[in-house]
């Protein structure tokens, strides 16, 4: 079992520590639709976390708890150690939980470092006329935020296009550009939905590769929503199963993969 | 040189500074179109009811005056005092602020997502309001503002040309100064959409609602920005036309005038809005100049809306405007 406070080891040998957020018993309803029932889990920091499931499990639900695109009706969010009153999705990003979305939200008419340069906002401290003049505290600034785009940039190799407007760009560098705007913000939780839908092989792959370099770089702790099930075991330390707004599985890839209910929602069982 | 040439040249200067006036109206517009796809039918009339507080601030005047006679039975109209010029302008520019405020969280922020025809049904509604607004709370008379810019012939043109040409040019004082402030306002805005954080955070929310909330902008704030700033900008452009024209319903109408040169200069780009200012401002002077003797003149009553519709035929997004691409 794992202990609370002092984490555990991976199989790989890396350290994770003590929990970051801690979801306690989510429920989710639009209308009379049951999104998610009385779910609890928690995210560890440094760790690389999945929730799965079969379509319309509630996996994308859960993640926009996180956010604050949704508010739950009924259970209590904790982030670092204290309980998180409803809060908004931008107030979310404020205190350090950055995210990309399945159908990608860039901003179309910027160019890609512009693009991560909006990551930095939430950093941005010097006042509004210092910014507009170009002076003092503002360049200083300025120049920080900017050298750590560029570092981010350069570790996701997109620097080839950083002047590039975005909407120009193919899909799967559109999803590259999403995910160094979430870790310009240097954020204490990456939330991925979907990073690798609708990609090829090689592009799945490559972003695989990318995820596991974050966190191994950075020390990101990172929750991702993932359907191709041979990608998430490769990927993550530990992963929650739903199905049907429900959790129905949840410890590490070996463990899930030996869950009797994991294997009847993923093949298929009369559910009565 | 032909006394036409020179004639002519007189009357693109004098077009130029008009133009710059059409230019602040349409700065307003845009502004607002560009960080929330809203077209503010209200602008125009946001200029008379600023250029109406300042005034009534100016002279003193208690504010719902009417209204508060003929309830109480009192006789109150003015608090007896006048205000310096600089500081009725804070205070409004507060009032403005204020208004824009009241609009998001009163109006918008309840129509969020809603389709862009129906936002625009609600500035329609707004702006009636607001012209209501103003007659109730300041009376409906013509006033005249006076904050102390210079009028009349500019005195060293008008020798300088005589000098050269022969002929003096009549150019008013009023606008060359409204030409400077446009050019100061102009660049003001720009460095800060470009450089500031708020103006960045501005950019983003008209490019993509839900990336600017993911990487913690706060659309609500951003909306009452840009609605303040606008409300500022047509604080401007009620000064300057309240001055050359006096302050009463009509300016409201001015308004009208911009929807060509928005056409013109697309809705979505600050320089845009300039140029097409601009051209409208030079284009419909000189028509009048030179093909109006032929037509019967008037011409500046439509000039500026058939060239808006040939814009709209052959280029629908403007000379500066994002291009429409469609994705097939």
């Amino acid at each position: 079992m794992l202990d609370q406070t002092e984490g555990y080891v991976t199989e790989d040998g890396r350290q994770i520590g003590g929990v970051v957020m801690e979801m306690k018993n989510i429920t989710l309803r639009f209308g009379g639709v049951v999104a998610i029932k009385d779910i609890s889990f928690d995210i560890r920091e440094g760790e690389i976390r999945a929730i799965i499931g079969p379509n319309g499990a509630g996996k994308s639900s859960m993640l926009n708890v996180i956010s604050g695109f949704y508010i739950p009706q009924e259970g209590e969010v904790w982030f670092r150690g204290s309980k998180r009153p409803p809060t908004r999705p931008y107030e979310v990003a404020q205190q350090g939980i950055a995210r990309t979305f399945q159908n990608i939200a860039l901003f179309e008419g910027m160019s890609v470092l512009d693009n991560v340069m909006t990551g930095r906002l939430t950093q941005m401290k010097s006042s509004i006329f210092h910014q507009a003049l170009w002076r003092g505290k503002a360049e200083a600034e300025e120049t920080a935020n900017r050298e750590i785009a560029e570092k981010i940039i350069d570790f996701l190799e997109i620097q080839h296009i950083r002047k590039t407007p975005v909407a120009r760009l193919p899909y799967g560098l559109k999803k590259r550009v999403e995910l160094a705007r979430a870790l310009a913000a240097e954020p204490k939780l990456l939330l991925l939905d979907e990073p690798m839908a609708g990609m090829n092989v090689e592009e799945k792959e490559d972003m695989c590769r990318f995820i596991l370099d974050v966190n191994d770089e950075f020390g990101t702790t990172i929750a991702l929503i993932e359907h191709d099930m041979g990608v998430v075991m490769d990927l993550s330390d530990r992963v929650v199963v739903m199905d049907y707004g429900k959790k129905i599985g949840d410890g590490t890839p070996d463990e899930v993969r030996a869950n009797q209910e994991v294997i009847d929602a993923y093949l298929g069982v009369s559910h009565d | 040189m032909p006394d036409q040439l020179v004639f002519a040249m007189e009357i693109t200067i004098n077009g130029l500074m008009a133009g710059v006036l059409y230019a602040l109206v349409a700065l307003g517009f845009v502004l607002i179109y560009k960080a929330s796809g809203i077209f503010n039918y209200a602008q125009g009339v946001m200029a008379l009811f600023a250029a109406m507080t300042l005034v009534g601030i100016m002279n003193g005047q208690v504010p719902f005056a009417h209204l508060i006679n003929a309830i109480l039975g009192t006789k109150v109209h003015h608090f007896g005092w006048h205000v310096p010029a600089l500081l009725a302008i804070l205070v409004t520019v507060v009032v403005m602020i204020g208004l824009a405020w009241a609009v998001q969280v009163l109006v918008m922020r309840h129509l969020v997502n809603q389709e862009p025809i129906i936002l625009f049904m609600a500035t329609i509604g707004l702006a009636y309001f607001l012209e209501g607004l103003s007659d109730l709370m300041w009376g409906s008379e013509l006033k005249a503002l006076d904050v102390g810019l210079p009028q009349g012939i500019n005195l060293w043109i008008d020798e300088t040309t005589f000098e050269m040409f022969g002929y003096g040019f009549f150019i008013d004082n009023l606008d060359i100064v409204a030409t400077i402030i446009a050019a100061l306002l102009v660049t003001a805005l720009i460095a800060f959409s470009q450089y500031t954080k708020q103006g960045r955070a501005m950019r983003a929310v008209a490019d993509d609602h839900q990336a600017a909330l993911s990487v913690g902008i706060s659309l609500n704030f951003i909306w009452v920005l840009v609605w303040s700033l606008a409300g500022f900008v047509a604080l401007v452009a009620g000064i300057m036309w309240g001055t050359k024209s006096g302050v009463q319903f009509s300016l409201s109408l001015i308004a009208l005038k911009a929807l060509p040169v928005l056409m013109l200069g697309g809705f979505t780009s600050i320089p845009g809005a300039i140029v097409g200012g601009l051209i409208i401002g030079v284009g419909e002077k000189l028509f009048e100049f030179l093909v109006g003797p032929l037509i019967g003149g008037a011409t500046e009553n439509w000039f500026a809306y058939v060239l808006a519709l040939i814009f709209l035929v052959f280029r629908p997004q403007g000379l500066f405007g994002e291009k429409i691409i469609e994705r097939v």
